[in-house]
């Protein structure tokens, strides 16, 4: 197994052209980026409303668990059937996939927002309020940027899932790298599915190392203990744990 | 609707099936994880690599496990022991690292007073720190029961029986039935999973029965 | 005391996944007519039966099964499997011992240098092609070929009726097709070797599925691979081009089955199915299943019965 695998992958032919390794990847981030993106773009407003109103967290939460239960090939399938003969071009293949992806980003997003806002330091808070500051102002000013962290951590979790799960938009027949897994395994061959899982999962770590390293720069130095302060800021983290919701969850 | 009714007992076969295929694995998982976590925990330094490592092993496409396993493992090809396999793998990946957090997460002092009381190591462990991890593994278990019935379900690509097949030969035929009743029996199936954790859960720390706090 | 709590607990669970683990036995297939039946005990073999990943298989291996099992003989069903390169392994390790296969595609799958292409003498290269352990019996007069089949707005606007008259004009042309096509001597090759056509590139779509009927509706490709019965063909008004060259040969439905499981019940059996079928009964019964959503049992049911075979 090994050694073909290390044969396939040192193939110079499967490294160029649009059924290349890097095509491939391209497509697979891109696929990646932008349901990563919607996903934000709807969890993250989302979550820090939830936390910071207090309200429709039951809902919410419920639907998210809910959402977390569906299974990615099912909705990938009904999807298709769905979309294919409403759209037309590449769309009609595209959206079932994001979609698929979308649902699966979310949870792990809109729980890393609103335990965020959550997990804020009353104090902080408080002294909020105290300066004079609106409810929006307070959500904006001091709750979005406490609660960086864990927003991060569910962007991460969530990233990671993403990308694992992409290899599904394959069998929609989409590009990206489970085309390797797919077109191996229609004819068996070993080398190729065993390839694509490999870069499949390096993928995933290097997206996982690329989140890491921007957390770093992205979360306020008060908050990650990087500045002396951050001592306690660590210890009241520490104490309170992780709420285990924003774990990396894969699908496919 | 008439479809379900009409293949009430191939849906609750094939539920079944999938129950086999999903919860085994969570057993099993939970079994090895448990001295793979004690160990992350135990030795410093053992901690990042296995989190790393293992947290890599749970990338791997699950359709790559399904197929590629037979060859590892000299097993026939469509033998269901294949997806097991898989599934235990990616189980002890998710608890490997709860495991870990969990038995750190138990306090310093706690473990100090068992150790003064005359506990051995082996009687800590499975008196003192277990128990008051199961509260942060359940939430672990929680996340891996939902995951693995989501997986289980790709191995209808290769024909193996659970409730991904109902998806399979829905999306065949361009039929929706099957496949929203697939989809359906799935969220439930995770939602039972849920629960019998929850219950678990509640019998194994009556403490917090007690001390009235939610489970 | 505690310890004991979680001896108990995990105790009860795996007592649970137990059960339903000996209540699901992994050869219940949950699309079976009832149960399988084992009549009397001297001379009732047991087979099981398997099939590729498209509904057409899915039904000859359901007509397969029931026709044997109203002969005494139990089935274990194990359908769906995947591609020929993912059950002709099955075949071999003991996984199946029997699956409905098509004489062209399966002659050349063994050997690449297979010529002919009438139905007699595609029979006979497979036999001869066939390696020691598995067994053809008697073909059918029932075809489902792979096809190229475009839009009729696209045969009219480049005024195709064969393959042939796509040379000069695929350059600029998306084929469709399973996977496994791009490798395939009756795939990509194939159509470079016998029509010298090179597409502009191949998407990898599914066996004649729903993909491919969409992405050929839809435009994303201009030619897709779908096989000869699927009812979406008269369906969409797609035209089948003809095939003068004869790539995809004939291709007669034949049971393939590993020659250690072939006793006369067996043989007589399947070789009385295949003398019933033809072309248009399986497109008929092929289009019950995916047009009208009825389950491929219920329909290999009615069609044994209505030809004294169940």
């Amino acid at each position: 197994m090994i050694p073909g695998v290390l044969e396939w992958l040192s193939d110079p032919a499967h490294w160029s052209g649009p059924d290349g390794v890097p095509a491939r990847t391209v497509e697979h981030l891109w696929y990646s980026a932008v349901s990563l993106l919607i996903a934000s773009v709807v969890a993250i407003p989302a979550g820090l409303l939830i936390g910071h109103t207090g309200r429709g967290r039951f809902l919410v939460v419920n639907l998210a668990g809910a959402a977390r239960a569906i299974p990615s090939l099912g909705l990938l399938f009904i999807m298709v059937l769905f979309l294919g003969p409403r759209l037309s071009g590449d769309a009609a293949f595209l959206w079932p996939s994001l979609v698929v992806l979308i649902v699966l980003a979310v949870p792990p997003i809109l729980s890393g927002a609103y335990a965020g806002v959550e997990g804020v330091d009353p104090a902080a808070r408080d002294a909020a309020r105290g300066m004079g500051m609106t409810g929006g102002e307070v959500l904006a000013k001091v709750e979005a940027p406490c609660a960086m962290p864990l927003i991060f951590s569910g962007l991460r979790s969530a990233a990671l899932q993403v990308v694992a799960t992409a290899t599904i938009a394959a069998i929609a027949g989409l590009g990206g790298l489970g085309r390797f897994l797919i077109d191996g395994q229609s004819v068996r061959d070993f080398p190729q599915m065993a390839s694509g899982a490999v870069l499949v999962a390096v993928l995933a770590l290097l997206v996982d190392l690329l989140f890491a390293v921007v957390q770093r720069y992205a979360v306020s130095p008060g908050l990650t203990g990087r500045g002396s302060r951050g001592a306690v800021r660590e210890m009241t983290v520490a104490v309170r744990g992780d709420s285990g919701e924003t774990e990396p969850q894969h699908t496919s | 609707m008439t479809w379900f009714l009409d293949h009430v007992d191939d849906v609750l076969s094939l539920a079944a099936q999938h129950i086999y295929l999903a919860g085994l694995p969570l057993l099993l998982g939970l079994l090895i994880a448990l001295p793979l976590g004690w160990l992350a925990r135990r030795y410093r330094g053992l901690y990042a690599p296995f989190t790393a490592g293992f947290g890599l092993l749970y990338t791997i496409p699950s359709l790559a496990l399904f197929i590629l396993l037979p060859g590892i493992l000299g097993t026939r090809i469509l033998d269901r022991n294949n997806v097991l396999v898989a599934m235990t793998i990616y189980t002890v990946a998710l608890l490997v690292r709860t495991v870990a957090d969990a038995l750190a997460a138990v306090p310093a002092d706690v473990n100090q007073s068992a150790t003064a009381m005359g506990y051995t190591r082996l009687r800590r462990f499975f008196a003192v720190e277990l128990p008051l991890a199961v509260p942060v593994i359940s939430a672990g278990m929680r996340v891996a029961a939902v995951s693995n019935v989501s997986i289980v379900s790709v191995a209808a690509i290769i024909g193996i029986p659970q409730l991904g097949l109902l998806f399979t030969d829905g999306f065949r035929r361009s039929f929706y039935d099957p496949i929203i009743v697939g989809i359906a029996a799935c969220i439930v199936l995770a939602l039972l999973f849920d629960l019998v954790i929850i219950g678990i859960t509640r019998v194994l720390t009556p403490w917090q029965r007690a001390a009235g706090s939610a489970a | 005391m505690r310890p004991r709590r979680i001896a108990v607990s995990i105790g009860a669970a795996m007592a649970l996944v137990t059960v339903t683990a000996c209540g699901s036995d992994e050869s219940t297939d949950p699309f079976a007519t009832g149960s399988a039946s084992s009549s009397s005990a001297g001379g009732s073999s047991s087979v099981t039966v398997g099939s590729a990943d498209f509904p057409e298989s899915v039904l000859l291996a359901e007509i397969y099964a029931g026709a044997l099992e109203a002969k005494g003989v139990t089935v274990t069903k194990k359908l769906s499997i995947g591609s020929r390169e993912a059950y002709i392994p099955a075949l071999q390790d003991g996984s199946i011992d029997l699956i409905p296969e098509y004489t062209g595609v399966l002659a050349q799958y063994f050997n690449k240098d297979a010529k002919a292409t009438d139905p007699e003498g595609v029979y006979k290269e497979l036999e001869a092609a066939l390696p020691e352990t598995l067994t053809v019996l008697e073909k059918s007069a029932a075809e489902d070929k792979d096809s190229v089949v475009v839009t009729k707005a696209t045969a009219d606007d480049l005024g195709l009726k064969s393959i042939a008259d796509l040379e000069g004009k695929s350059q600029d042309l998306v084929l469709g097709g399973p996977p496994e096509w791009k490798t395939r001597p009756t795939g990509v090759p194939g159509l470079k070797k016998v029509y010298n056509l090179e597409f502009k590139s191949f998407r990898p779509l599914d066996a004649g599925g729903p993909l491919s009927v969409q992405a050929l509706k839809n435009g994303q490709v201009d030619a897709a691979n779908i096989f000869s019965t699927d009812p979406s063909i008269p369906a969409n008004s797609f035209v089948v081009l003809d095939d003068p060259k004869s790539l995809f040969a004939a291709q007669n439905v034949v049971p393939l089955a590993t020659k250690a499981k072939v006793n006369p019940t067996v043989e007589g059996t399947l070789n009385a199915v295949s003398a019933k079928l033809d072309t248009p009964t399986l497109t008929d019964l092929l289009a019950q299943v995916v047009t009208d959503k009825k389950d491929p049992d219920a329909v290999a049911g009615e069609f044994l019965k209505a030809n004294g075979l169940g």
